[in-house]
């Protein structure tokens, strides 16, 4: 087991955002991401204005430490931004933000993906509404 | 009586000395200094009366005839590389085939390995879901290739415990010689290599109370007479089989921990199993979808591993963090893939990952037992709660039913 950062104990112990939305919610985007063989499974739950605002998130994550930090950690950046601003947030950042170890790296990655899958999932939805 | 932080439990890994094996072994340090190897001097002398000592409460502990029969190493590595790659390249012109089994320490596995890249023949037995070899697959796996099987005594994940004798009585029908890597039974559970009829056997200081940097091999002299290739050349110590200065004062404390294994024996079962099965109960009483890894039979005393189904075992023990556990989570390791004896046994991936190992041992207290218990439900119940798929199981998804993106 690795040394942990501060940053990483801290939300890891005091996660932030944790909870669920109604995923049929049209103004929630979830994204689920990851695998339960590998060890890791994030969702991302996002609830987002028809102007394209995310008002607020939600998380839940199985997997080590870094892997709840990471998520912890996108639930409060993510909040107030656009979806597009949402979308330019990397996998560098967050484990920067974090100081991930080299083989915590998949879990920022992982938050990363997260974070899109939870925007396309909302995308879809909104283009299904219009569409229907 | 308040509780002592941090509380260790991994005690497959490594034991602490015992107070009494220190005691033995201080005066080695200091005063009876001298080389075993010295023949000219009483200080040579004396160091050698305690080495010879040493073989005899070792050599009591695993019913060796003879102390002679005992060969120092510096751990039980070194002694499984010296009783395969030894046995291997003595017996060549005999054949080129070993049998092992998949559950093995590395010491093992790797040592097999290596004698493949040069040319020899290995077969990998598959364990039962228990992580148990069946002495039958033994039978059939032997040729006329044959020259040894390897199969350990009990494992140091689940601690199961192997059918030795029954392995041992194959390998003694069809000639072929039996090693036995014994560093996590013996001491633990009855162990007697004539009762057994093992050939060789590993054994290490440092998991019976003994210091590390110190084990030994025990290498049978008669009926059959085991024959082997030093692996370290040098001076010819230990009848020419291991070369290299004897570690007298390790020596001293291996072979005193020795000698309180076997006179503790049954009362340290008891007190230990106890002390499991209590660990077990305040666990398993209290939280669901909870799967015990290894064989609720046949397994060593201080062992409990179980896979907590929805909790990722390194954030479990971040959560434990006053507790010394391990696990055979992926991230524990410098690999992503989890516990291979796991996988072995055929505990799925996901459930490998929640994977936590407690090893009891002689130090622990019910006291101990009782706050673990404690922490462990509480923390399970708290990442129960942040994990997505307690949530969906508790919704009656099917893990296995979603199609999972991206691996790692």
């Amino acid at each position: 087991m690795a040394a942990y950062s501060e940053k990483v104990i801290d939300h890891y112990e005091n996660p932030r955002n944790v909870g669920t939305f109604d995923k049929e919610d049209p103004n929630v985007g979830t994204g689920l991401v990851g695998a339960p063989a590998c060890g890791d499974v994030m969702r991302l739950q996002l609830k987002i204005s028809d102007e394209g605002t995310i008002e607020d998130a939600r998380f839940k994550t199985f997997g080590c430490g870094s892997a709840i930090a990471s998520s912890s950690l996108v639930t409060e950046w993510v909040k107030g931004k656009s979806v597009d601003e949402a979308r330019q947030i990397t996998n560098q950042q967050i484990a920067e933000e974090l100081a991930l170890p080299p083989v915590k790296i998949h879990c920022s990655v992982l938050a990363e993906d997260a974070i899109k899958a939870a925007i396309d999932d909302f995308r879809k939805k909104q283009a299904a509404k219009r569409s229907g | 009586m308040a509780i002592k932080l941090p509380i260790y439990m991994d005690n497959h890994a490594t034991t602490p000395v015992d107070p009494r094996v220190l005691e033995a072994m201080l005066p080695y340090f200091t005063e009876v200094f001298g080389n075993a190897a010295s023949r000219s001097h009483a200080f040579g002398w004396k160091a050698e009366e305690a080495v010879e000592i040493g073989r005899e409460q070792v050599a009591a502990l695993i019913g060796a005839k003879s102390p002679k029969e005992i060969v120092w190493t510096s751990g039980a590595t070194e002694a499984t590389n010296l009783a395969i790659k030894g046995v291997a390249e003595y017996y060549k012109d005999k054949g080129n085939h070993l049998i092992t089994q998949k559950t093995e320490h590395k010491a093992t596995l790797d040592t097999c390995k290596r004698l493949e890249r040069m040319g020899y023949e290995v077969t990998y037995l598959d364990v039962d879901r228990e992580g148990r070899v069946d002495p039958e697959a033994v039978r059939a796996a032997v040729t006329d290739k044959t020259i040894l099987v390897s199969v350990m005594l009990a494992n140091n994940e689940v601690g199961t415990v192997q059918p030795a004798r029954e392995i041992g009585r194959v390998c003694r029908e069809k000639g072929v010689l039996y090693h036995c890597d014994a560093v996590q039974g013996a001491g633990k559970v009855p162990f007697d290599v004539n009762e057994d009829f093992v050939d060789l056997a590993s054994l290490s200081g440092h998991k019976l109370y003994g210091p590390k940097g110190v084990g030994a091999l025990y290498v049978r002299r008669d009926k059959p007479r085991v024959r082997l290739t030093a692996q370290i050349d040098g001076g010819g110590h230990e009848r020419g089989m291991r070369s290299g200065t004897l570690n007298v004062t390790g020596i001293v404390g291996f072979g005193k921990a020795c000698e309180i294994a076997r006179l503790g024996l049954a009362e340290e079962m008891r007190r230990i199993n106890a002390l499991r099965d209590r660990l077990e109960a305040g666990i398993f009483g209290r939280l669901d979808l909870l799967h015990l890894n290894g064989s609720k039979q046949h397994r060593v005393p201080g062992n409990l591993n179980v896979s907590f189904s929805y909790v990722e075992g390194e954030a479990l023990m971040m959560a434990l963090k006053d507790i010394a556990v391990s696990s055979g989570s992926a991230c524990t390791s410098a690999s992503l893939e989890p516990s291979y004896v796991l996988r072995a046994m055929g505990v799925s991936e996901d459930l490998a990952h929640t994977s936590i190992r407690f090893g009891l041992g002689r130090f622990n207290t019910e006291e101990e037992v009782d706050y673990v218990a404690d922490l462990v439900v509480e923390k399970v119940k708290r990442l129960r709660e942040l994990s997505p798929l307690y949530e969906m199981a508790k919704e009656g998804i099917d893990i296995n039913s979603v199609q999972w993106a991206g691996g790692h």
